[in-house]
């Protein structure tokens, strides 16, 4: 291998290697970390919500004016969503996973207890709700209708039954056997455990404990607002939500009915910015990596008319092709090596960066040896073009004199 | 002379369009990502009362759980208790004071043909208006015998009056919200807020509001606040218990207008707070804050994390597209080196020399300048339409339009500095030998 020639060569046009050297060390440095972020933000984005969310909506109703009777409009409401062609399940609940809306309580396994043992969303819901929502009851049973409470606005809600997520569930009962168990949320009664479900998220997609979870069945109005979740036969749901709007205006026009959401959509918005973070650090990669792309090809181009001459004197003294091209991808090597090094400092110190200011994690190790794969492949394919160009030198251009 | 390097420069530049276009193209993308990402961060973070954002104060105080802090680094809750407020309000020590809240209620049109909607809206004190200035098109805020009296008067939005009675002037009109009537006494013009900083508790960036009514006037009617509530122990039945326990749902604002003002305020609500102890509330220690506008949007963070960490990036992209110019610029001048040895022999100096090249490196950014300014552009809708709520911070103003083009210009010649310093010192003999 003639190493020697090489590093002499590139020792008289320095200037240049540590320019191409520092583009490749820079952009090692950013695409780590940019993937790291983005593989994070898919990994966030990938949770699931333990709802069915492809055929199921919700809105919210309100009425006005005196002698607005919310519960039995819900009560009629129900019914006659139920008849809408299409509707597979209606329920009541205050809230729905991702909405970013919803109502925190702390459960305690002790009435009397100074902390809290965990902190769960409080979903009230109706005896349909498990149903609506596509819940998977790993444990228990679900609740019976004579088990919904009705509680008057600005009571404390407190279930006699509760359904948990299996996540709560281990929180507070690490040994297992939480069905049947007693625990304390809003005040001194005591909620007994009667069901386990396998997940249900939050509404809070930043919340440290996302699958802690609580369903109560209680029936709360707010003032005359009620929310309404509707399951409907797959792939039906846009045509449904149009029906079931038109139908509730009809039935009682004395409310206002809100904006009918589906439950794709809240997904949507509760990510929205983290699939924004991928897509814009995914364009600044892609960017990145075509400059760098380019500055080699410029860098090269450069290079290969600066020699030609030389390169001919080469091939007149016997160099075929081949050597010719293996000089330039072994020059590119050797550059490209050179600035990885400096990157790999570079992506550890930027991570450590990140780790102290945003208290983000720590670059996993294997990042930054793919990032050394990726900008050899990278290096090798940008210098191909100028050093085919060079090959193809003829070498009777040595004998010319201008 | 200027001129002639300047016809110079873009022959040159002519010559090697594909070289050109690289280094062009380069520095435009550089610019457009790091100008995108400061405009956004720079209309997140910098100051939106900017003439009085030092006077204005939120008041914070500590009545959280004795076993549990509020926040886990031990800050005090982001809102006060409907007591606490009241008693500010009633003593009413700071030059000017409004507690408030965030709710939502169903508004019932007269005209038949408008469907009943439901609105976002505040309720406040008269000195909300004189606060915080939110400019009036018609009428004015309602005053401090409305807000004694418990008088139905209503403030609405521009939007809301363009809905409501098509943009005319409706002081002196009624509005039913939830079953209420209230008079309306004023009605905004267009608010250019560019995020909500009075409550960044129930988001910055959410909806504006789109009304405001007194807040003795909505206590009264038992109308709750639609935003974020926070109990540390069950608040027990009923309104009056509500409105007595220690749950903390109402944002707490005081101007205080000198420095003077603002030490007798915190000793104000030292002694407040030092008085309730003695009634067995308030049992975590002394922790009252009383940060300004800005002091309060660093705290709660309204510059997204995100948002830094793509600026960041995009700097370092920048960095990546100089070195890029540099060694392409490098490449280009070393080529010209016959050319030079050419004009240093006719009598050019090195001055000459230097200054026709960074005059042509100058034209390189001027170009990427532009480039970058019209990506910019694309770049902020690209933000608008990935981010629905950053649509008020994602715009291109005059002072930002200036310092892309600066910007531009300014790391183009950074980039030619040492390639057009090579080139000054190209030894004419070497080059004209043959």
């Amino acid at each position: 291998m003639e190493l020697r020639p090489i590093l002499s060569a590139l020792m008289r046009s320095k200037v240049s290697m540590i320019l191409i050297g520092l583009q490749v060390a820079l952009t090692l440095a950013i695409v780590c970390n940019a993937l790291f972020i983005i593989g994070q933000r898919l990994d966030r984005m990938d949770r699931p919500s333990g709802v069915n969310e492809s055929d199921t909506f919700t809105f919210s109703s309100s009425g006005f004016g005196e002698g607005f009777d919310a519960r039995a409009v819900m009560k009629s409401d129900l019914e006659v969503m139920r008849q809408v062609p299409g509707v597979v399940s209606v329920a009541t609940t205050n809230s729905v996973p991702m909405s970013d809306g919803g109502w925190g309580e702390g459960i305690s396994l002790k009435p009397d207890q100074k902390t809290s043992t965990a902190g769960t969303a409080f979903y009230l819901v109706n005896d349909s709700a498990v149903q609506t929502f596509g819940l998977n009851l790993i444990g228990g049973r679900d609740f019976k209708p004579e088990e919904v409470q009705d509680v008057t606005f600005g009571d404390r809600p407190q279930p006699e039954v509760i359904i948990v997520t299996q996540a709560l569930s281990e929180k507070m009962f690490p040994e297992g056997g939480a069905l049947g168990k007693q625990v304390y949320l809003t005040g001194d009664k005591p909620s007994t455990v009667i069901g386990i479900v396998e997940r249900m998220q939050q509404p809070w997609m930043s919340s440290d404990e996302v699958e802690y979870s609580t369903l109560a069945p209680v029936y709360m109005t707010y003032g005359n607002s009620s929310r309404y979740l509707v399951r409907t036969e797959p792939g039906r749901r846009d045509e449904v939500m149009k029906a079931v709007e038109q139908k509730l205006a009809e039935v009682n026009p004395s409310r206002i009915i809100g904006k009918l959401k589906s439950m794709q959509d809240f997904r949507a918005d509760a990510y929205a910015s983290d699939r924004a973070m991928t897509i814009i650090l995914g364009t600044v990669i892609f960017a990145l990596l075509a400059i760098t792309a380019l500055g080699i090809v410029g860098m090269a181009s450069f290079w290969v008319a600066q020699r030609t001459r030389q390169i001919g004197t080469r091939r007149a003294l016997g160099a075929t092709k081949f050597d010719i091209l293996r000089y330039f991808h072994t020059e590119n090597f050797i550059i490209t090596s050179l600035g990885l090094v400096l990157g790999a400092i570079l992506a550890y110190a930027f991570s450590l960066w990140m780790m102290q200011t945003y208290q983000s994690p720590k670059l996993p190790w294997y990042y930054v040896p793919i990032g050394f794969l990726c900008l050899w492949a990278l290096g090798q394919i940008a210098v191909l073009g100028p050093a085919v160009r060079a090959s193809r030198v003829p070498p009777a251009i040595a004998t010319r004199s201008v | 002379m200027f001129s002639y390097y300047l016809q110079l420069g873009l022959r040159s530049l002519k010559r090697n369009p594909v070289l050109t276009a690289l280094m062009v193209i380069g520095i435009g993308l550089g610019i457009a990502a790091s100008m995108t990402t400061l405009t956004v961060l720079h209309l997140m973070g910098s100051d939106p009362i900017p003439w009085k954002s030092d006077k204005l104060h939120y008041v914070q105080l500590d009545n959280w759980d004795v076993n549990q802090p509020y926040y886990d680094d031990g800050r005090p809750p982001d809102q006060v208790t409907y007591r606490d407020a009241m008693a500010l309000m009633t003593a009413g020590k700071a030059d000017k004071q409004s507690a408030m809240y965030k709710l939502s209620l169903p508004v019932q049109p007269e005209n038949p043909e408008i469907k009943p909607f439901r609105a976002l809206g505040r309720v406040a004190y008269t000195d909300f208006f004189g606060m915080f200035e939110p400019p009036f098109r018609f009428g004015s805020p309602w005053g401090a015998s409305e807000d004694a009296s418990h008088a139905r008067v209503i403030v609405l939005g521009k939007e809301i009056n363009e809905k409501l009675f098509g943009g005319q002037d409706s002081v002196g009109k009624s509005v039913r919200l939830d079953g209420n009537d209230y008079r309306v006494v004023g009605v905004l013009d267009d608010w250019k807020l560019r995020f909500r900083y009075y409550d960044v508790t129930n988001g910055a960036f959410a909806d504006p509001d789109e009304f405001f009514i007194p807040f003795t006037t909505a206590i009264d009617l038992k109308q709750r606040a639609s935003g974020n509530n926070s109990c540390f122990s069950p608040s027990g039945d009923g309104w009056d218990a509500y409105l007595d326990s220690d749950c903390v749902w109402i944002q707490m604002w005081a101007q205080l207008d000198s420095a003077q003002r603002l030490d007798e305020y915190k000793s104000f609500l030292d002694n407040y707070v030092n008085e309730q102890k003695k009634l067995g509330r308030f049992q975590r220690p002394l922790n009252n804050r009383l940060l300004d506008v800005n002091g309060w949007m660093a705290d709660q963070e309204v510059v997204s994390r995100d948002m830094e960490v793509q600026t960041g990036l995009a700097f370092a992209f920048l960095v990546v597209c100089l070195v890029n110019t540099v060694g392409l610029l490098l490449a280009k001048f070393t080529r010209k080196a016959g050319e030079i040895g050419l004009r240093r022999a006719l009598g050019a100096s090195r001055r000459e020399v230097f200054s026709q090249y960074m005059i042509e490196s100058g034209v390189v950014g001027l170009s990427g300048g532009v480039l970058g300014l019209l990506l910019t552009g694309l770049g902020l809708i690209a933000v608008r339409a990935l981010y629905s709520e950053y649509k008020t911070v994602a715009h291109l103003d005059w002072t930002m339009t200036g310092l892309t083009i600066v910007l531009a210009i300014a790391a183009a010649l950074l980039a030619g500095i040492y390639p057009t310093w090579r080139a000054c010192r190209v030894q004419p003999a070497a080059q004209l030998k043959v």
